[in-house]
């Protein structure tokens, strides 16, 4: 109980309710706080979560129950989420799905919390075998979670069962955002992501690393960019998969000024999956950025929760809409209900949206980034940042590699791909 | 449970069977149709709602199971509706609030159902007893319903009672619009305002009448509009309470997000304010143009649907200002927007499961939202101060070259008839006077 019940939480009470029984800690001050000032306030403790029964129980009742609205008038994705889709997932949601799976295999990682500036960030520490192994801080987006990035803990830190060397070996470290997952619900203002990147450098240096390197996509993105910008001691790189790259006027063509002319082949091709997306799929973040508490509804459905996080880029809800349909392709129905799931036992819909609300910094413009980049541009991505912009925005570019497949979520699709990268990207800063 | 394994179109009958019983007219064609080639389809039938108690049960239930999300981390309304007014609001729902005194206000009013264009097509229709009463067809939008507009029944039909004279009066005609209420579902696109507008003629038409005026704000408004660019017959002119006025140079500058055109007037410039502020407070009509049926959950939750209708702006605040104020005012003894009368809207929308339905307005509309459209026929406009933006009658004037009445008024926001309805009535009162 003790990590609900210190700090800033009043509110984590309300949510405690609900959950305070599944996150007692299994053992409190099992590993000692490095030196500071106050201990209880550095300590690093030992993290399980356990859903209760009745919790799992009222899921299923209330997707059983769910009130449908009428099916779209198109034979295509371009009203959302097709009901036929949201259908399909319910009943395996409702009949098939088991969370304990998945709970099981979390309760398999070494997972702790520890408060940071007022609050509790969980986190995935996974430690290489190989005594020189590049500690790496790897931040997931919305609407991700460290669901996302599961499947690349083992070709990380343990290479050579994934055709990797020891040489490539990474210590991993893999925090909530929060207001996300098993992390704290900020209570007050300004979690931004520069503040969240501070508090990354804190969490790497309460864990003793002193040279380690930084990923991120989606707010992964923009919090290890902002990390870049803080170089904390020891930050000795970033590894974007979605990186802040656009010329100016490619952002003033998007805001409505003249479409841009003179673009190369891969520079056309991301400018028309940026002017799509601006165009028919930015909504949602348009909505969170500015009303974030008005979705009542992520908090209340289940369906409604899904069907939101569902309709994230074209791409991805193109390929979770197939694998709804029986095809496996990167990820299977259980990798995205884990993920929805999440999300609904740690009731973060709203608080998970309020980033959007925090941030004011702009999604795809170059941050003026110096430190070393690498960067690994996805075909499915929202954009696929071309060389030529990438080498603008990133002046110590150590890495740049177009990939022949996977999106937006390219660690959890594509994990075996996305952890040859990081081992190519890093390589010379090892 | 039928609902998880079988289809699509099962499962619209579903949820078809839960409202069924209770949308059953009373009594099929009994009113004939007016002239037309297939009597059958012209029928015009009479109407009464009478929603089975079990959905109502249902719904408290889900009101009461609510699952909450926490508290938003500032101590305004600048990340949408506060968690406190919301649990106060279900607190309310979910024990005292009563659909069946709503529903006793509708069937209070002769209620009809007609097919037109392939769908069902619910309205209010209140004859006055005066002889020369003017017909004017009244058209709501979102997230509205025919529950705005049944308080200006009384004023317009019988307006003698009202302050007026027997020569102000009106013979009302209220539909839902497409998705909407007691309306059917399209289940095809190209459902847009033009469409509608297209539709409200042929139902004056059924109803006989053959010289009429047509009003409307918000998508009411971008329906009278279009009724004034297709410029039926009989259709003498429209009366908006949120007129498309905005000039070309001035709409493009607003859609690229700059500066005003310079050699604007004061008042013009005030509306460029405005325009600037609501272009800022419009994500949910984004997303609902982009994405509709993705809002799954507004179908699902009660609370989650209350607070995406609650969270429209207008010039005095998101939500508006008249809305919050009433969520308080449990009775109203001088007319105000009651508690009661915010919940009344919100539960149509639930029982008739229009939420999504109702979102796909926005989808189906690819045109300019406040620019000038064109409209020649003879037009009346209405400025109420808490409008998304004040129309300076200089734009009014270019906008309706036919400009017969133009009057900004005291009070009264984006929901003028449910809020002010006895000011709205006297402006359509002296907005249609010329044309009797």
């Amino acid at each position: 109980m003790s990590f609900l019940t210190t700090s800033a939480a009043v509110l984590l009470a309300t949510s405690a309710v609900t959950i305070a029984v599944s996150l007692i800690p299994t053992n409190l001050t099992a590993q000692p706080a490095q030196a500071g000032a106050a201990m209880e306030d550095t300590a690093i403790r030992p993290f399980k979560f356990r859903a209760s029964d009745e919790e799992l129980a009222d899921l299923k009742r209330r997707i059983k129950a769910t009130k449908w609205p009428s099916r779209e008038l198109v034979a295509d994705d371009s009203q959302g989420v097709r009901l036929a889709t949201m259908q399909k997932l319910a009943d395996y949601w409702a009949n098939e799905y088991d969370w304990r799976k998945v709970e099981a295999r979390l309760d398999a990682l070494p997972q702790f919390v520890t408060n940071i500036d007022g609050v509790d960030i969980h986190f995935i520490h996974v430690k290489s075998k190989d005594p020189n192994a590049l500690p790496m801080i790897v931040t997931h987006g919305w609407p991700g979670s460290i669901i996302e990035q599961l499947k690349i803990i083992d070709p990380l830190t343990n290479p050579t069962a994934h055709g990797g060397t020891t040489a490539d070996a990474f210590d991993v470290v893999i925090p909530s955002i929060p207001g996300y997952g098993f992390s704290g619900k900020p209570t007050e203002l300004g979690w931004d992501p520069q503040r969240i990147a501070r508090v990354w450098a804190v969490l790497m240096d309460r864990l003793g690393y002193k040279k380690y390197v930084a990923q991120g996509g989606d707010w992964g993105d923009a919090i290890s960019e902002q990390m870049a910008l803080q170089k904390p001691a020891g930050l000795l790189g970033i590894h974007t998969n979605m990186p802040g790259t656009l010329p100016d006027n490619i952002s003033a063509a998007l805001a409505g000024g003249p479409s841009p002319t003179g673009l190369s082949a891969d520079e056309k091709y991301a400018w028309d999956q940026l002017d799509f997306f601006y165009k028919h799929r930015v909504g949602y973040a348009q909505e969170m950025g500015n009303r974030p508490q008005t979705l009542y509804a992520l908090e209340d459905s289940p369906i409604g929760l899904a069907a939101w996080m569902l309709d994230h880029d074209a791409a991805s809800q193109k390929l979770i809409g197939r694998v709804f349909d029986g095809q496996s392709e990167g990820l299977t129905r259980d990798d995205i209900l884990d993920n929805v799931t999440l999300y609904w036992l740690t009731n973060t819909g709203v608080s998970s949206a309020r980033l959007f609300w925090e941030s004011k910094l702009a999604f795809f413009a170059p941050k003026g980034v110096t430190i070393p980049v690498a960067v690994s541009a996805f075909p499915d991505e929202i954009y696929t940042a071309p060389r030529s912009w990438t080498e603008k925005a990133f002046p110590k570019l150590i890495h740049y590699n177009r990939l022949d497949k996977g999106g937006h979520f390219a660690a959890w699709e594509q994990p075996e791909i996305f952890a040859g990268e990081l081992r190519a990207a890093f390589k010379p800063l090892r | 449970m039928p609902f998880l394994t079988t289809s699509a179109a099962v499962l619209l009958a579903t949820s078809a069977a839960m409202i069924g019983v209770g949308l059953v007219p009373t009594r099929l064609a009994a009113q004939p149709a007016t002239a037309s080639p297939a009597a059958e389809s012209a029928a015009i039938r009479p109407f009464h709602v009478n929603i089975p108690e079990e959905q109502l049960v249902d719904l408290r239930r889900r009101v009461a199971a609510t699952r909450w999300p926490d508290r938003e981390t500032v101590n305004d309304q600048s990340q949408g509706v506060p968690l406190a007014t919301m649990r106060e609001l279900a607190r309310y729902w979910a024990t005292d609030y009563d659909w069946r005194r709503a529903e006793a206000k509708l069937n209070a009013l002769p209620q009809f159902m007609t097919t037109i264009d392939g769908l069902d097509i619910h309205f209010i229709h209140v004859r006055s007893r005066h002889p020369n009463a003017l017909p004017v067809i009244i058209a709501h939008g979102w997230p509205g319903s025919v529950l705005e507009q049944i308080k200006l029944v009384g004023p317009l039909t019988d307006p003698t009672a009202y302050g007026g004279r027997a020569e102000d009066a009106f013979d009302v005609v209220i539909p839902s619009m497409p998705g909407y209420g007691f309306s059917g579902k399209p289940t095809s696109t190209g459902w847009g305002p033009e469409r509608m507008a297209r539709a409200w003629t042929e139902l004056m038409k059924r109803l006989g009448y053959t010289r009429y005026v047509a009003q409307g704000g918000d998508w009411g408004a971008f329906v009278v509009d279009q009724m004034g660019l297709q410029a039926p017959a009989g259709l003498l002119a429209i009366h908006t309470n949120m007129p498309a006025t905005v000039p070309a140079d001035v709409d493009k500058a607003l859609l690229a997000g700059g500066p005003a055109p310079t050699g604007l007037s004061a008042d013009e410039q005030r509306a460029y304010a405005q325009l600037v502020r609501t272009f800022k407070q419009v994500d949910y009509a984004r997303f609902m143009g982009a994405r509709p049926q993705t809002l799954y959950g507004i179908a699902d939750s009660p609370v989650g649907l209350a607070a995406w209708l609650l969270d429209h702006n207008d010039a005095d605040g998101q939500p508006a200002a008249a809305v919050v104020s009433a969520l308080s005012r449990t009775m109203s003894a001088t007319g105000e927007l009651t508690r009661d009368e915010i919940l009344d809207n919100i539960t149509l929308y639930w029982l008739t499961n229009t939420g999504v339905s109702a979102s796909r307005l926005y989808w189906e509309y690819k045109g300019g939202f406040f620019n000038a459209k064109g409209v020649s026929i003879p037009v009346a406009v209405t400025v109420f101060p808490g409008e998304q933006y004040e129309a300076p009658r200089s734009w009014a004037e270019r906008a309706y070259p036919k400009l017969i009445y133009y009057h900004r008024v005291e009070k009264g926001g984006h929901f003028a008839a449910w809020e002010e309805p006895e000011l709205f009535s006297a402006e359509l009162r002296e907005a249609f006077r010329s044309l009797r």
